[in-house]
């Protein structure tokens, strides 16, 4: 009896932590107050709209989409062949191959930054835009790779010697019969990488400029700055634009079987 | 090579890395053979199928199929069939779309796409099937799909690896008479692997019995079952009691033994091998002290002690039984036995 109220206890310890921040951004987002506050003061939607007139926003979130998309894309151009390599050829530096792939999840993000911050954009005068661009697709890859791998790993490689016997090329075998059947797993990653290059905060920290700042960055300068409840209410935004994506994603694809 | 050859292995080598599996392989097939290679798990049966495909290059040698070489030919411009013993269908395509796979290929389209894939499901008996995915199918049913995938090519040479050996028992012997009459409708010169000898003997025209990558014996399921020509052969399909011989004698544990008259056993012999059911017991000039006995429906298997070594015999049922502990005698008569010439 003791030891169901205390797993009862611990479930609801654990959603309060879990869900309690996202429901105090959700209440002060709906705040008709002018400051950022927890109970709000009063109900409205009007900080909800002024999100969408802020234009450093705007530029922001184009920048993040940007990032976002083709970042994602750019990972999955490098990490399907990485990983197709990886599963279909014993080579010799698989495990090595593996390390240097998944190095930006292990290395913190804000190293990965300042490194390219110091050893990229400052001495060889890479634009923010770039190295933004690189340092995304950097992060995205080993999350490509991996999603795209435990998919691969399902498929056995004959069908592509049946494809071959049957007149396929090699290359085309691939195209006919590996990518339809790793499709979802590619579609997983691409949402996985998304999401990750669209919250990324760390990496992006120092790769900031005049007028150049990824939509997370954006969102703490402004804070620093104007104290509303506008960036409670594009926090909110983001939120349900990302729990959307997931269960659309759960509905459509099984994600978590990917992840 | 005779006129006849129409697939024609030539002392074709093959090799993983450093490791040889297939020793100098010789091998012609005629034109509509049914062939079966026969032979243990790791003996060579995958790696030569691969060879023909072309899915795998000999170090050495040439293969010639229908006249022309086809040793650096690549795998898609061969007309070589595979039934892959996992089947490899397509996941992603439904079984209309698995058969029509290769016909696209070949820019085949509209009605004479359909046409030819319909015919190729019709032959196999699944064209009721047709929209189902292959997650949808039984072992069976792929196995039938992937069949109708390679004959819809009219492939020149059609191999099945382990076509069998997924199937449960009675699936197996279904399949079996599936495949003689595909055979048969089709006339494609067919070579099909397998570790069962019952199966290659119940199908081939001719059983190509392979060992450690080179090939024992070559010759059709009467050759091979009742006159096997090497030690390894006469073991496989059966034959229990294999002695040395030297100058027409046994050579046993205790020297030499002088065999009853009969057919003369010339020098090229290098062995002797009689199955238990052709060990004549009851009278003969050896005799033995039976270790053990148990019933195998239409006969009793005997194990015997004798001089000569441990002896396996079997009589038909009903006899009357022999008690453990009895001598017997027993003979093994030449004109029974399996004239070995290889005895490694
Ligand atoms: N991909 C491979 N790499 C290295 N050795 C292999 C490979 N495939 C098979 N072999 C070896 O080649 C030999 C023949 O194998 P295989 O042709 O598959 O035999 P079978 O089909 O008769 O069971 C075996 O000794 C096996 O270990
Ligand atoms: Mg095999």
């Amino acid at each position: 009896m003791t030891g169901r109220l205390l797993s009862y206890v611990t479930l609801t310890l654990v959603l309060a932590f879990l869900l309690g921040p996202f429901l105090i951004i959700v209440a002060a987002a709906l705040s008709a107050g002018e400051t950022l506050a927890f109970p709000p003061q009063g109900l409205s939607l009007k900080w909800v709209f002024k999100v969408f007139e802020i234009e450093s926003f705007r530029n922001s979130f184009a920048l993040s989409m940007f990032l976002a998309v083709f970042g994602t894309l750019a990972a999955l151009i490098l990490g399907v062949p990485v990983a197709y390599a990886a599963s279909r050829y014993k080579l010799p530096f698989r495990e090595t191959l593996r390390t240097i792939v998944s190095a930006p999840i292990i290395v913190p993000g804000i190293i990965v930054g300042l490194a390219l911050l110091r050893y990229l954009v400052i001495p060889l005068d890479v634009g923010i835009g770039l190295a933004l661009f690189i340092a995304h697709t950097a992060l995205i890859l080993p999350y490509a790779v991996r999603v795209v791998s435990a998919s691969l790993e399902n498929l056995r490689s004959d069908i592509e010697e049946a494809a071959v016997i049957l007149g396929s090329s090699r290359a085309g075998a691939f195209f006919r019969v590996v990518l339809p059947n790793i499709r979802n797993g590619i579609l997983a990653a691409f949402i996985l990488g998304f999401v990750t290059s669209f919250n990324q905060v760390p990496v992006s920290l120092f790769l900031s400029g005049p007028g150049v700042r990824t939509l997370p960055i954006d969102m703490i300068w402004y804070m620093e700055i104007t104290y509303d409840p506008s960036v409670a209410a594009l926090a909110a935004l983001l939120a349900f634009l990302s729990i959307a994506i997931v269960f659309l994603a759960e509905r459509f694809l099984g994600f978590s079987r990917y992840v | 090579m005779s006129d006849l050859t129409y697939l024609s292995l030539k002392d074709v080598t093959l090799a993983y890395g450093k490791s040889v599996a297939v020793d100098r392989l010789n091998l012609d097939i005629t034109r509509g053979e049914l062939i079966a290679l026969l032979g243990p798990s790791g003996c060579g049966k995958t790696t030569t199928m691969r060879a023909i495909t072309g899915l795998m290059r000999p170090a050495a040698g040439r293969i010639t199929l229908d006249g022309a070489d086809i040793t650096y030919l690549p795998a898609n411009k061969r007309q070589v069939g595979l039934v892959f013993q996992s089947y490899a269908l397509f996941p992603h395509l439904n079984v209309f779309e698995n058969v029509a796979f290769g016909l696209r290929l070949k820019k085949l389209g509209g009605k004479a796409l359909d046409t030819k894939v319909d015919g190729g499901l019709d032959l196999v008996g699944l064209s009721h099937l047709a929209d189902r995915k292959p997650a949808e199918l039984s072992g069976g049913q792929q196995q039938r799909v992937a069949l109708a995938r390679s004959l819809v090519m009219d492939p020149k040479v059609l191999l099945l690896d382990e076509p069998l050996s997924n199937l449960d028992a009675r699936l197996r012997l279904e399949m079996r008479t599936e495949l003689q009459r595909v055979q048969r409708e089709s006339g494609v010169t067919m070579v099909f692997v397998t570790h069962d000898q019952s199966e290659a003997l119940a199908l081939a025209d001719r059983i190509v019995v392979m060992k450690d990558g080179y090939i024992e014996q070559l010759g059709t399921p009467e050759d091979v079952y009742d006159r096997p020509s090497t030690r390894f052969v006469a073991d496989f399909v059966g034959f229990e009691n294999i002695f040395t011989t030297e100058n027409g004698k046994l050579k046993t544990a205790d020297g030499e033994v002088l065999l009853s008259p009969g057919t003369p056993i010339d020098g090229t012999v290098k062995g002797l091998a009689w199955r238990p059911s052709k060990v004549a017991l009851g009278s003969g000039p050896f005799s033995g002290i039976v270790k053990g006995s148990s019933f195998a429906g239409h006969a009793r298997e005997y194990l015997l002690d004798s001089a000569l070594g441990p002896i396996k015999a079997e009589q038909p049922v009903p006899h009357d039984a022999y008690d453990i502990g009895d001598r017997i005698a027993f003979d093994l008569a030449p004109d029974h036995a399996a004239r070995l010439t290889r005895m490694e």
